[in-house]
Formats: structure tokens, sequence, C-alpha cells
């Protein structure tokens, strides 16, 4: 299963950021082969619908779950109906590593 | 033509497919009457969760004019089924769903629950069982 994350910066040491639609970077972690991809945000700058273009990005990688502080407005019932689903962690001083270590210890 | 209908809210869709009667001697299924997601969740938060019309239809976000229309047609077949015997089948009509959220006690993370079949809920980060669904609405969610 494939996991999205969103990070504030290209490392595992990085933390999770706050925002969905406007982080830096995106994190595929695929639990079955452990491996994690990078992918800068392009739409970090976006005046507007940024959630919805980045939920196309994460949606594209085959994402089953989704890892962020916060989520906006549009994008909650655009995931549900995709039935992708939405993990909120309140804790943004967690790092990367921290996250995968934990979702990969079933 | 007639202006589309605008979109209504369910936030707790049934666990079930639907109802059928108990009859004292064998005999043919009629049809069933569909009960649309839309009717049901009229029934429930005025019958179940006894809230007032207008504050349900706040919750389904439409107008409490639309809501008693709804309920009233949920109720009529409702007892239509009662009274003749018809099977209840729960399907489809102009709405969307939206998840609860719940939290880890645990970790302290909030998480949705997508398969509503599946009772058994189970943080995504750390597996924990210690669960709960929150009351409290996460503002900037909805």
């Amino acid at each position: 299963m494939k996991i999205a994350i969103t990070s504030s910066g290209n490392s595992p040491q990085a933390t999770l950021d706050s925002r969905f639609g406007r982080c830096s970077y995106f994190v595929i972690y695929d639990t079955e082969s452990g491996s994690t991809e990078f992918i800068p945000n392009p739409n970090k700058e976006a005046m507007e619908g940024a959630g919805p273009a980045s939920i196309q990005l994460v949606a594209s990688k085959g994402v089953e779950k989704v890892v962020s502080g916060e989520f906006g407005a549009k994008v909650k019932a655009i995931f549900d109906s995709l039935k992708i689903q939405l993990v909120i962690v309140k804790d943004c001083t967690m790092t990367i590593n921290r996250i995968i270590e934990m979702v990969s210890k079933q | 033509m007639a202006r589309p209908k605008k979109l209504r809210k369910i936030t707790n869709p049934p666990g079930i497919k639907g109802f059928k009667p108990i009859r004292h001697y064998p005999a043919e299924e009629s049809a069933p009457i569909l009960l649309d997601y839309d009717e049901y969740e009229a029934l429930r938060l005025s019958d179940y969760e006894l809230k007032s019309q207008s504050d349900a239809a706040v919750k389904m976000e439409i107008s409490r004019p639309t809501f008693a229309r709804i309920y009233e047609s949920a109720r009529r077949k409702v007892a239509r089924s009662f009274v003749e015997g018809v099977p209840i089948l729960f399907q489809g009509g102009p709405v969307y769903f939206t998840s609860d959220w719940y939290v880890c006690n645990d970790c302290g993370c909030w998480f949705n629950h997508l398969d509503k079949e599946d009772p058994v809920i189970i943080c995504p980060l750390c597996r924990s069982s210690n669960t709960g669904q929150s009351d409290v609405v996460n503002e900037s969610n909805q």
C-alpha cells in the first residue's frame, strides 16, 4: 500500500508539513517495498485550487492514505469520493522518518 | 425543464442494505420500495436523533421546506412498506457522503473511517484500537 505524507523538506529528517495543498514536498512511501519518493509540490505557490491539484498528483501515484497536518475545505469531499483515507497529525514537529516508522510497524 | 436537485449531505449512510417483511406463510417477494439515502438521512435526523426540522435541514445543507418534503416522502414509503408488506431497499438519491472524524487516544492523530461496514476501527498510524469518534468538529475541515 502506498501512503502520501506532506513534508516541509526533501529529506527523511524533515518535519511534517502542516498544510496539504501547499506543502513543500510530497513523500510517497510504499509499505511493501519500503521505498520513499520525494516529489516537490508544483502547487506550492498556487493562488487557488492548490488542494484539488495536489489531490490529482497524489491520486495519480495510487496512494490509499494521506498524512498531513491539515486538510482544506474542498479537499475532504474529493478524498472521500476517491476512497482515500485521511490522517491528521496535530504534532507538526514529527519527522518523516518517525511517521514512516509508525506506519510500517504492522 | 425542472431545476436540478441540490446535493444532500449524508453524514451517516445506513449500515444495512434494507428490510424484508417477516411473513406468516411463504410468499413471493414483491418489488422493493426504493428509499433514497436522503430520505433515510431525513428520517434518522428527525426521528432517531430527534432534531428539529430546521436543525436537520442545516445538517443536510438544504432548505427547511426541502427537508420537510424529503421527510414526508420517507415516512410515506415506510408506512406503505409496513402496511403492504413490501421490502425496503436503501438506494441512490441526489446525495454525497461525508465521513466523520475519529481520534486515536494513543497517538492523538485524527483520521476518517471510509469502510462503514467494518466495525473495527484501528488507528492508521500506530495500529492502536484505542480510538473513539470525535464529537468535536474540526472547523477547518467543514
